[in-house]
């Protein structure tokens, strides 16, 4: 094994615009991916604020309703295309993965910076029909044979989405060669970090279902411009065929959203247990179960589009067993909690949130795939409280959970605590006021995407109004509490939370290539030699105390990352 | 696992600092390059189901249609893409073995293959859309595919001529095909009308069966998906090329020539299943 030179960190290792747009970094590769996915995300908040405040009063409110349709249409296809989906694989998990292998870099970095400038170059795409007057009001499904006469420019954006796939598509190719080729050579399947084994089970989905969605989008296109004829039902297309090939990939996409989130939810609950995970096989083969299983249950999205009785039945049974690894990841979580020496620092407040809201998520995924009863439900508002549930409060929350867990990684820098626990909570309890009315409008039949309704709704509907306007700008406060700490935060140490995986040998924020030597492994999920130093700021493994206490390792950008505690 | 500078140990200098060896890096990129075939086969998986569900419902049809297209032209272009993949195969170890040569000639013969298999493809579409046998409502006929002229809105050079020929061999030859016999029958109708001028049946009189464009918007779809794969074949192994001239290829490095095959014998299996469903059956 050959030594490392100890180099500044991965920010100050190169200087200027080019050593940025031309880095083969992963670490400043998903840096860039950050970047734009909160951009996307306030964006795409602010659309959803927009059609919230827009149904704060029955009729118009703020809008008319060509409007709304072009804001829900634009919320959808940007929170799904350029937030959830990128946002825990390629941003966090381009910035974590290698280091949790002990890898220098991903297996494929030209390739990983392709797909980078892929999500750019989507994300244009997508948002020039904002710009052009005539922004795309199809739903982000696209379903024919709508999205075929529709007026709007649905062109771009179908194209847009197109290029975010193959974006996706890229990133996990690179995962999975990066997670066979790349791991610490001590480090065997069953020693990899459950977020590692998420990662991987996300990246079997992107590979596997992203194609599929690339030849509908390429057909739709064809389609629109050329008349093809496969989907257009006056040309003898099959417009029902467009749902197949869609919810092909659209299904296992939802995976894409919530497994990477279990990965840093798994993660984040031993660490602030500080306590060995329980069940780690479980987690890690439900893990690849949950992606296996979701390529089979496409059709309960289209229950009521005319497929065949039997069909139905198959995909709600199916259906059913989408259930069983959750619930056991659920249940693992929940006995790694129990008799753990809990903290609740921001993360793990984060953390318990995305627990009992994914609960709330799945099981009404459970009434939804029930046959009898969504029928009644279907394209309701309990659809869109569940799948927020889902996306959103699982999601999101786990991608929030995991940006302030390695906030002081990527950055070198500590947020102030006080201020992000109380965004937390306040997050949680602006989710809950949002959606929990919203399954009690689906149940009592106020359908979705509608711009106008009842009165006898309106309550329900000023209820989640107002928790949308508290969730906003919880959020808001929690990333100018992250920006903040850019200039004002306390340094980081090397390992403030006490975790155990790789990433934390490293120091905050990392050198060029992730180690300053190569890593020794240490035991995974073992928290018995990991002890707070006040010094420090942050935990040390105890049999390096005597030698290394003097040289703090870990400092801010363009220290010497010499001394790295664990290593001695 | 190492991770620092390789300069040292004398390798290819293609070989990227953040791999072991030559090894780590081939065995790293073989593993993407097959990740990648899948996500292609996926990529066609979507026209091959709609073939099926269409076909399904439309059987006769399909049987119908497939005789509009060349058998030869398609037989043709099958043998042009085993040869490229024989090459390109062959290329690969040519590569293993420092043979810049055979590795400059197979490569060399990969691209005229893939260019001769566009050129050929090219001939067949502008045939296609000479006969007017477009996707979708563009599909306009002015043949059955026995030739027999039919209605067409807009009657392409040429068909004048072969119009008139079948009017008279219908009126020499009255146990003609039953496709001449209807021509031959709205004929004599239609030159009452207006002296000088044909009327041919249109085509469902003719037997076209409905949604015969249908077969057409699958067989444009998938021959364009897999032309455009073969069009961005035919750059990489240019790519090559060059560089096998430039002599960057060595038994220490060939992993682009190998990944470049792969996909090339993925084009061209996909193709091998096209011809039979689309020409053949």
């Amino acid at each position: 094994m050959s030594t490392f030179a100890p180099g500044p960190s991965f920010f100050r290792a190169s200087h200027g615009l080019r050593s940025w747009l031309f880095t083969l970094d992963h670490k400043r590769i998903g840096l860039m991916y950050l970047c734009g996915i909160i951009i996307a995300f306030l964006l795409g908040g602010l659309f959803a604020l927009g059609i919230r405040v827009e149904l704060f009063f029955p009729g118009e409110t703020i809008v008319g309703p060509d409007t709304y349709n072009r804001m829900f249409t634009l919320h959808g296809a940007i929170m799904v295309f350029l937030v959830i989906i990128p946002g825990l694989p390629a941003a966090l998990g381009n910035f974590i993965l290698p280091m949790q292998l002990g890898a220098p870099d991903v297996a494929f970095p030209r390739i990983n910076l392709t797909s980078l400038y892929l999500w750019y170059i989507g994300a244009a795409l997508l948002l020039v029909s904002l710009f052009s007057g005539n922004a795309v009001d199809t739903g982000w499904t696209f379903y024919t044979p709508y999205s075929l006469n529709s007026p709007a420019s649905v062109i771009p954006v179908v194209a847009g989405v197109f290029i975010l796939g193959f974006s996706s598509i890229f990133t996990g190719l690179n995962f999975i060669t990066t997670v066979h080729k790349f791991r610490h050579p001590k480090m065997t399947w069953f020693k990899m970090p459950l977020n590692v084994w998420a990662l991987y089970a996300t990246a079997v989905i992107q590979v596997l279902a992203t194609p599929v969605l690339g030849i509908t989008l390429l057909l739709l296109l064809a389609e629109r411009i050329m008349g093809i004829g496969i989907f257009d039902p006056t040309l003898g297309g099959d417009p029902v065929l467009f749902q197949h090939f869609f919810w092909f990939y659209s299904h296992p996409a939802v995976y894409i959203m919530i497994l990477p989130a279990m990965g840093v939810i798994s993660e984040l609950v031993t660490t602030f247990s500080h306590k060995p995970i329980f069940g780690y096989r479980f987690i890690a083969y439900s893990s690849i179960g949950l992606a296996l299983l979701s390529f089979l249950v496409w059709g309960h999205h289209m229950f009521v589009s005319g497929q065949s009785p039997l069909a139905t039945m198959i995909f709600s049974a199916l259906t059913f067993t989408v259930a069983i690894p959750s619930a056991i990841k659920v249940f693992n979580w929940v006995a790694t909690l129990y008799k753990g020496a809990i903290t609740f620092q921001t993360p793990m407040l984060y953390t318990l949130a995305f627990i009992l809201l994914f609960t709330i998520g799945g099981l009404t995924g459970i009434t939804l795939g029930a046959l009898s009863v969504d029928v009644h439900l279907h394209d309701t508002y309990y659809v869109v409280a569940h799948f927020h549930y889902v996306m959103m409060g699982s999601g999101l929350i786990a991608f929030l959970a995991g940006l302030h867990y390695w906030w002081p990684k990527i950055t070198g820098r500590m947020y102030h605590e006080k201020t992000g626990q109380i965004c937390a909570i306040l997050v949680f309890i602006g989710f809950n006021l949002t959606f929990l009315p919203q399954f009690v409008l689906g149940a009592r039949g106020m359908a979705r995407r509608y711009w106008d309704y009842d009165p006898r709704f309106e309550t329900l509907h000023q209820l989640s109004t107002t928790g949308a306007v508290i969730l906003g700008f919880s959020l808001l406060v929690g990333f100018i509490n992250l920006v903040v700490s850019l200039k004002r935060g306390r340094k980081a140490p090397a390992n403030p939370w006490g975790a155990t995986t790789l990433e934390w040998e490293a120091p905050s924020p990392p050198p060029l290539y992730n180690f300053t030597a190569p890593p020794e492994l240490p035991p995974i999920y073992d928290y018995t030699n990991l002890v707070y130093d006040p010094d420090e700021g942050g935990y040390i493994r105890r049999p390096a105390q005597a030698t290394d206490t003097s040289a703090a390792g870990g400092e801010g950008p363009g220290s010497s990352p010499a001394g790295e505690p664990s290593r001695s | 696992m190492s991770h620092s500078a390789h300069e040292d140990s004398g390798q290819s200098p293609f070989i990227a600092h953040h791999y072991d060896n030559a090894r780590h890096q081939f065995e790293a990129g073989k593993l993407g390059i097959w990740l990648f075939l899948v996500t292609e086969i996926l990529f066609f998986s979507g026209l091959f189901v709609a073939y099926i569900i269409y076909r399904y419902h439309h059987p006769e049809m399909f049987e119908y249609a497939n005789r509009y297209l060349s058998v030869k032209a398609g037989a043709i272009n099958t043998c042009v893409l085993i040869i490229s993949s024989l090459t390109a195969a062959w290329a690969v170890r040519a590569a293993q073995l420092r043979q810049r040569k055979t590795l400059i000639t197979c490569l060399a013969i990969t691209v005229v293959c893939a260019f001769a298999f566009l050129g050929i493809k090219a001939k067949e579409y502008a045939h296609k859309f000479h006969m007017g046998t477009y996707w979708g409502e563009d599909f306009d006929p002015c043949e059955t595919p026995d030739l027999t002229p039919i209605d067409c809105a807009e009657r392409h050079e040429g068909h004048e001529a072969a119009a008139g020929k079948a009017e008279a061999t219908a009126a020499a030859d009255t146990t003609a095909k039953p496709g001449a016999e209807a021509a031959a029958g709205t004929g004599e109708a239609a030159a009452t009308a207006k002296p000088g001028e044909v009327k041919l049946p249109d085509r469902v009189a003719a037997g076209v069966p409905p949604h015969t464009s249908y077969f057409f918007s699958l067989y444009f779809g998938m021959t364009g998906l897999h032309g455009i794969h073969v069009l961005i074949g035919a750059g990489v192994f240019i790519w090559l090329l060059i560089r096998a001239i430039k002599g960057h290829f060595s038994p220490d490095y060939f992993g682009p020539v190998e990944y470049a095959a792969l996909y090339w014998h993925l084009v061209d299996i996909i193709w091998i299943f096209l011809f039979p469903l689309l020409y053949l059956i």
